[in-house]
């Protein structure tokens, strides 16, 4: 067990520093890191002192360690628009795409497995094939345009919810969050239905196929052999065997639900990393769109490997092979 | 041993082409049906938009500001109806939406066939030569594939710029890698047959036998992809408009024309926003439509 | 002796697409206490949907459309789920063909056995589990309180059938049908687990109704012997009698085509043909196309005969003793 997570480890950390490179490569290789690390508008000083630091008067290779050892301290180069470490600008925004990318993946999970199971049950009645249409529209429909409807359904004609915003925020564990006050929440609910819904649909189809698979299984039938009743096969049988690979996309997607966030914190204007890198992109403030890069990228890395070690400790086939290989 | 009696010949299947049969079985489903017609209409009106438009939404001259933001049904001073009303410019919503959909299923189109030819090549490749090509294209495939689309294109548009041209090489390098392992795996089951053998003990090319032999018989599924990939090209491209970091202002596409009316909508000018969002949603929804059907049709196991 | 089991004309019909498959067509038979019928085939005969009727398994698109099937005097071809549900496991239970499928890999082997005790009995954990522990005692699993809390694939393919028994051994069914559980394990094995359920049926007076394709199999085991061909029983009476002298040439024929039945050098005996697709039977004898006996008047419909003491066959053109070689 321990072996594997080293292995596991040491391959996320390969992964980290291949991006790495990679970044390198497209700033400071391809792209003219001139332009992209010093501010356009700065004064001759201040882009002296800028190319001193961050070694751009030196040759290339040297420029990488400087580059990396920058890196490692998380320093990014300084924001256009900001004037503060890119970094820490990111970071100021991580909870609140954080809190929102979460409440999400658990509305997700909480509506998208019991909806996928009955899909999955009854795939040839009316309420099978709705939810099958219904997800489909989840997953093919722009992430914009539903939260375009949603805000104009429930914020303008129906004013029951805000149009946008993140409400109030109360101070939990040193960040700032919104699910523990009633505001906060009321601002809240509507985006992270726009983000939900995406991958709810991909949590619908997973336990839909999960479920039909797993119900053509002989351990199903054997089940209802020894007379089992049906609630008890369908609650235990099944979704035990179709929680393993639902919890495993999912975890995997976070990552994307947080890349998907761009979206949605534009259109609910919700003050997250994902609105910054847009409005980094259009204000090109570069130093911020290369540091909110190698962050997702470590996001990634990092979700990825607890994803493993969740799927290790859910499926026990895997875990005792595991210990069986030691 | 007993005398051996004739045995009766197999039944014979009654002889339709299984390109026949594949039609037969796709136009099983009326929702299907639909969405292919409306697929050939948005089609048609894409490509012969000029001719049956009231008004060219993109001519200055044809616009009058003073018409603009009025509501779906309302006159102009030529007599002209805005069947759906008029936009902050005065463009009438009817005519930039036929245009919308036409750029949009230009940039669509144009990047996943783009995609597709450079996806299946690579995976052709991939699955025939084996070895250490294979790994380094499934290496990057896989390190491509395990970013979410948006945010690969998003990045390439910060480094590339605006413009319709950059946004079609965005599409086509965030969608060719999905293409490469679908045909890679396709191709990988066809490599191990005979004919492929047979084609390589005749003597016959590296490139002739990838191209002529292998690809043919990994299509099926590659249609399926494609098909409903159009429809995510789609999407994505007007999610990228609708950040902003898309199509120019000059050459809407209907996600640009959906941001273009996005703050309209709280104050009650809905249309500007609502109907190009319709059609989008209409496009979407016929592509995918098919591309199910298109699924269940070519897909053997599904078979009963 | 009054039978357990008692199936009369049962028709077991699949509505598909391409028509209606009459899997099972008229089949009737009755087990005593006690007693093991054979219920011998191929693949495509009819044996397995037999067997799943009787447990009132039939999925769709198939269903029971007619005959019944008496069972302490009532008729099971007509009850509804919830009854089935009491009687599956508790009365009439199954084996399945490959242990390896039936038993839920993420479920351990205790749960697996407990729940099927407690969904028939009112009893605590502990009791069921001391069931189970007694259980897999008598099927011979050595030190059963340790291996309970394993998973399946932690035993070996033979374990596993045995633990398969056991399962259905927990209530002291009336009746267990057995679908081909040998099949897939090694010959060594196979025979202990014959000799094995055999002694079990002996001494505890379970009816057994082992359905295979292998005559050998079925020669050591069985009193009495069924032969399905395409849906219908072409032969059946007493074990000995029907292996010594079959009377139906399809019969015969697999009895010839035993490899240990064939001479040193010489060919293999074959049956010419294949077996009709159901959809496409011929009219009359299902068998006339491949039958070295068959005349015209075969085209007609043939019902049982009674042939000796015991034994019927549909079969006009029934093998004569002095025919059957020795």
């Amino acid at each position: 067990m321990v072996a594997y997570l080293l292995r596991r480890l040491g391959q996320s950390l390969l992964a980290v520093i291949a991006m790495a490179v990679l970044v390198f490569i497209g700033v400071y290789a391809i792209g003219n890191p001139v332009d992209i690390l010093i501010n356009p508008e700065a004064t001759e000083r201040q882009r002296l002192e800028v190319m001193e630091r961050m070694g751009l008067d030196r040759p290339l290779w040297e420029q990488f360690w400087v580059y990396f050892g920058n890196l490692l301290q998380g320093d990014f180069g300084r924001s256009f628009v900001y004037g503060e470490s890119a970094m820490s600008v990111i970071l100021q925004r991580l909870p609140a795409t954080m809190e929102l990318a979460l409440f999400a993946l658990v509305l997700a999970i909480v509506f998208g497995v019991p909806l996928g199971v009955i899909a999955g049950l009854k795939p040839d009645t009316i309420t099978g094939r709705s939810i099958m249409a219904g997800s489909i529209l989840g997953f093919s429909l722009p992430n914009f345009w539903q939260g375009l409807m949603m805000i104009l359904i429930f914020a303008v004609f129906l004013g029951w919810l805000p149009a946008g915003g993140r409400g109030q925020t109360t101070e939990f564990l040193g960040m700032r969050v919104s699910f523990l006050n009633a505001d906060g929440l009321k601002h809240m609910i509507l985006p992270a239905i726009n983000l939900a819904l995406f991958k709810m649909a991909l949590v619908i189809r997973l336990a839909r196929a999960g479920t039909r698979e797993v119900m053509m299984q002989d351990y199903i039938k054997f089940a209802r052999a020894k007379g089992l009743s049906y609630r008890r096969v369908v609650f235990v049988h099944v979704l035990k065997n179709i929680m393993i690979p639902v919890v495993t996309i999912l975890g995997l997607e976070l990552g994307s639900m947080i890349a998907f966030a761009v979206v949605t914190e534009t259109v609910f204007a919700w003050p997250g990393m994902g609105k910054l890198l847009i409005d980094s992109i259009n204000r090109l403030d570069r130093p911020v769109i290369v540091a909110y890069l190698m962050l997702i990228v470590f996001l990634f890395v990092l979700i990825n490997f607890l994803v493993d070690l969740l799927y290790s400790a859910l499926d026990p086939r895997v875990r005792l092979a595991q210990r069986g290989a030691q | 041993m007993t005398d051996i009696p004739n045995p009766t010949p197999p039944q014979k299947a009654k002889a339709i082409s299984p390109l026949r049969a594949s039609m037969l079985d796709f136009a099983a489903s009326p929702l299907a049906m639909i969405g292919l017609f409306v697929m050939l209409v948005m089609a048609l009106s894409a490509i012969f938009a000029p001719w049956i438009t009231p008004q060219n939404p993109y001519d200055l001259s044809q616009l009058s500001i003073m018409d603009n933001n009025m509501p779906p049904g309302s006159q102009s001073f030529t007599g002209q109806t805005y069947w759906l009303g008029t936009d902050p410019q005065g463009r009438d919503m009817l005519s930039a939406i036929i245009y919308g959909l036409r750029m949009s299923l230009m940039v669509a189109v144009t990047a996943t066939l783009c995609a597709l030819a450079i996806g299946m090549a690579m995976g052709i490749m991939a699955a025939y030569f084996g070895g250490r090509i294979d790994t380094l294209i499934m290496r990057v495939v896989d390190l491509q594939l395990s970013f979410p689309a948006i945010l690969v294109a998003l990045i390439l548009l910060a480094i590339l710029g605006k413009g319709v041209d950059k946004v079609i090489i965005a599409l086509v390098i965030v969608q060719w890698a999905y293409y490469a392992r679908t045909v890679r795996g396709s191709a990988l089951v066809e490599r191990q047959r005979d004919y492929i053998a047979a084609a390589r003990g005749l003597g016959l090319g590296h490139a002739r036998v990838m191209f002529r032999h292998l690809l043919p018989n990994t299509l099926p599924p590659l249609i399926v992809v494609a098909t409903v990939q159009i429809a995510q090209a789609i999407a994505l491209e007007a999610t990228l408009s609708f950040l902003g970091v898309g199509v120019p202002v000059t050459e809407p596409s209907l996600g640009l024309l959906i941001a273009n009316g996005y703050s309209y909508l709280l104050s009650g000018a809905y249309w500007i926003s609502v109907y190009p969002g319709i059609a989008l949603l209409v496009a979407i929804i016929a592509i995918n439509l098919v591309g199910d059907q298109l699924r269940d049709v070519l897909n053997p196991r599904l078979r009963r | 002796m009054t039978a357990v089991l008692q199936v009369e004309d049962l028709k077991t019909h699949f509505f598909t697409r391409a028509g209606v498959v009459p899997a099972v067509d008229g089949v009737s038979f009755s087990v005593n206490r006690g007693e093991v019928m054979g219920l011998v085939g191929e693949s495509g005969s009819g044996k397995t949907v037999t067997g799943f009727s009787i447990m009132g398994m039939v999925d769709k698109p198939g269903r029971i459309v007619g005959g019944r099937i008496l069972y302490q005097g009532r008729d099971l071809a007509s009850v509804g789920e919830r009854e089935w549900q009491a009687i599956r496991g508790r009365h009439i239970a199954m084996i399945f063909q490959d242990p390896m499928m039936t038993l839920n890999p993420v479920l351990k082997i205790s749960t697996q056995m407990i729940e099927a005790v407690q969904a028939h009995v009112h009893i605590s954990k502990q009791a069921a589990r001391e069931r189970c522990l007694a259980t897999l005692a008598r099927v011979g699993i050595p030190s059963p309180a340790e291996r309970m809390d394993a998973y399946p694939h932690q035993f070996s393919g033979g374990m596993r059938q045995r633990v398969a028994i056991a399962i259905a051994l927990l209530h002291d069914p009336e009746v267990i049908v057995a679908d081909e559980p040998t099949t897939a394990l090694d010959v060594t094995i196979q025979a202990q687990i014959l000799a094995e359920v055999q002694k079990l049926a002996e001494t505890s007076g379970t009816a057994l109704i082992w359905v295979t394709h292998d005559l050998s199999v079925v020669s050591s085991l069985a009193d009495n012997i069924a032969v399905m061909y395409a849906g219908r029983i072409v032969e059946q009476g007493r074990a000995a009698t029907v292996l010594r002298y079959p009377a139906h040439p399809y019969t015969h024929g697999l009895i010839e085509s035993i490899p240990s039945r064939n001479k040193r050098g010489g060919d293999l005996a074959q049956i010419p043909g294949m077996t009709p697709p159901l959809l496409d039977l011929p009219q009359g004898c299902a068998f006339r196309p491949r039958c070295p006996k068959a005349t015209e008047a075969c085209r007609a419909e043939q019902p049982s005969r009674r042939m000796a003491a015991g034994q019927h066959a549909r079969c006009i053109h029934p093998i004569q003793a002095a025919e059957v070689a020795q």
